[in-house]
């Protein structure tokens, strides 16, 4: 197991790559060529991203890199090129509405002012106890089944007031599955 | 019921897992392929079928395959772009986690087509529970021998992964997709040399869609010479659609191309009519990307014929007065549905997706969305139309990637068929001031206040 707390950006994160993670990792790296294991660098992201609190520092990203076998360079721009990677903490349970036009015909803009009133927060920022945040994102493959968002791996569909305020309550009963 | 070649199992209570696909007579398009058949002989049925690509291009599927080099001896690979990320399309995923091994068997009778060794389904990143799905039904398939060494004791050899993405729209684009595929950031490259040459770490490598794919088995059971005649001579076979917006069914549907967007609207097999009973305004028919069409457009074309969900019809009159069946996302508006802010919002879309590498894109779509929302928000001016028009006609045809012509179509259309409503937007921007206004005051019924005066 390798512990190390780290300090030197704004955030701090506790870097914790488990032999369960490390062998998942491996798993992954051996679906590519053996000279092209970059290749491998999304789907490892995902991984150490959901066992990090769904984000990553400038050090757990160099740790990437070492595992890869690449530069850190290679691993940052990488991460700063798609929207699923989080470079900073967000809250624990991510609220992202589709806003595209279909969820928008369907009235997602109306649910969206009404959870970030209920939880007393504006779009992109999370609430204070780190619990919750509200993100409206593009397109998520829904169209039909709108206005929906996704929480963690899974999908909440056909979404009304009433299904919010049960999902707000779920999630802190912790009740609800991210991953 | 029209006939149904991928969805017509979909309904079978377990079809997800292996033994009950396969009980369904699942992988007898492997066994056929792989005992009885030359790779060339099954790119042949392919081309004979006709099929098109059905990601959006609708590029010829088997003259695609047959430009793959084979000739340099540099290893092959079939990519299965799942990347589908187009605003109103969900067809694919729908397919994928309902029957995954449609797909899986997909896979391998194509990749023995184009004798690849190693081949990857690239899934978006916001489906992780759908690639969970594929990569259970892939060990699946594994385990029962489809897949690995020496499949069926023919010696060939394949390896099949899932690799999952992580959010961006442009790796839906082939080029961007391999780039991604390779651990880098989704930037398209310059074309030649194209992935049939030079695609997969420089190898040869084909790309095709979700649907694409899961059409081969049965061309393989049936012949490509069965599979054409469904559909209308040019637009061969079924195509998913997956309808959204102001209707009462939404959600996919398999359809044999060549039947009327009438029926497909209004029949209760399909949409089942306008939500509310309230009237058609526009339709997106394949996708953001593709032009909008008026309701006079939607049901008939410009010369009076039946528009028909097929991709001849569907693009009758050029973008002048057609448009595309692309993705076959479906989209569908009625009275209440403001068109400047809809096109506001694919805007903001593309200006996100934007990767940032030709500057008329990365420019160009920040410009538009930052227009569009003033216009939207009762900030705009009598000019910015023009404007609009402008900016659109210098993106579309001067990027490396169609990202820019799919940015600058949906505003030229918006423009070109409901130009009276950007110019009530510019000239009563009190009356626009709530988000939902022509909810209570639909368009039509404030459309005289917009005079004929040309601006």
């Amino acid at each position: 197991m390798n512990m190390q707390h780290t300090n030197n950006t704004h955030y701090t994160q506790i870097i914790n790559i488990t032999d369960n993670l490390m062998s998942r990792i491996n798993e992954l790296i051996s679906h590519y060529p053996a000279d092209k294991s970059k290749s491998a660098l999304l789907p490892v992201l995902h991984e150490v991203q959901d066992a990090h609190d769904n984000w990553l520092s400038v050090e757990l990203m160099d740790k990437v890199a070492e595992i890869l076998r690449i530069k850190p360079i290679e691993v940052y721009e990488v991460v700063s090129f798609y929207t699923m990677f989080n470079r900073r903490p967000i809250g624990r349970y991510m609220f992202e509405f589709c806003q595209t036009s279909c969820c928008c015909l369907r009235g997602v803009e109306d649910l969206m002012d009404y959870t970030c009133e209920k939880l007393g927060v504006s779009v992109g920022e999370p609430t204070p106890d780190g619990m919750f945040e509200v993100r409206g994102v593009e397109c998520l493959g829904a169209c039909g089944y709108a206005p929906m968002m996704q929480i963690g791996d899974y999908y909440r569909e056909h979404l009304t007031k009433e299904k919010i305020d049960q999902l707000i309550d779920d999630c802190r009963d912790n009740k609800i599955n991210l991953y | 019921m029209s006939k149904k070649i991928l969805l017509d199992q979909i309904n079978i209570p377990g079809i997800k897992t292996y033994e009950v696909y396969r009980q369904h007579g699942g992988y007898a398009s492997v066994e056929k392929a792989l005992k009885s058949m030359t790779p060339d002989e099954i790119v042949t049925e392919v081309k004979n079928s006709g099929l098109k690509g059905r990601g959006g291009a609708g590029f010829p599927m088997g003259l695609k395959w047959s430009f793959i080099d084979k000739k340099s001896g540099n290893p092959r690979h079939l990519v299965c772009n799942a990347d589908e990320s187009e605003p109103g399309t969900f067809k694919d995923r729908y397919l994928m986690e309902y029957i995954p091994h449609l797909l899986v068997e997909g896979m391998i009778t194509a990749s023995f087509a184009l004798e690849a060794h190693l081949s990857y389904i690239y899934i978006r990143g916001e489906y992780m529970w759908v690639y969970k799905i594929l990569e259970k039904a892939i060990k699946e398939a594994y385990a029962a021998g489809w897949l690995g060494k020496n499949i069926l004791g023919t010696g060939y050899d394949l390896d099949l992964y899932v690799h999952v993405g992580a959010g961006a729209y442009i790796c839906g684009e082939e080029t961007a997709l391999i780039e991604s595929l390779e651990g880098k950031r989704g930037n398209p490259r310059i074309k030649p040399p194209f992935p049939a040459i030079s695609g997969l770490w420089a190898n040869p490598t084909v790309v095709n869609n979700v649907e694409s794919i899961a059409a081969v088995p049965w061309i393989v059971n049936n012949s490509g010479a069965e599979y054409a005649k469904i559909g209308t001579e040019k637009s061969t076979g079924t195509k998913l659609i997956s309808a959204s917006g102001h209707i009462k069914n939404p959600g996919v549907y398999e359809i044999e191309l060549g039947i009327t967007v009438y029926d497909f609207i209004n029949s209760d097999e399909y949409c089942g009519g306008m939500l509310d009973e309230r009237p058609l305004k526009a339709l997106v028919p394949g996708g953001s990307s593709v032009p909008i069409l008026p309701a006079h457009l939607i049901y008939k074309t410009a010369n009076g014929d039946d528009r028909l969900m097929s991709y001849e019809s569907m693009s009758d009159g050029g973008f002048a007065s057609g448009s595309m069946i692309g993705s076959g996302g479906f989209i569908v508006y009625n009275d209440t549905s403001c068109i400047v802010r809809n096109t506001w919002n694919f805007a903001r879309f593309y200006h996100h997706e934007s990767c940032g590498q030709c500057s008329p894109c990365r420019e160009g779509t920040g410009w538009l969305e930052k227009v569009l929302h003033r216009i939207e928000n009762g900030h705009g001016r009598e000019e910015d139309i023009d404007l609009l028009w402008d900016i659109q006609r210098k993106i579309e045809g001067n990027t490396i990637c169609p990202l820019g012509d799919a940015a600058a179509w949906p505003v030229a259309a918006a423009i070109r068929h409901f130009r009276d409503e950007f110019e009530y937007h510019v000239r009563f921007p009190e009356k626009i001031k709530n988000r939902d206004h022509f909810v209570a005051e639909p368009f039509e019924k404030v459309r005289h206040l917009v005079t004929k005066e040309t601006v």
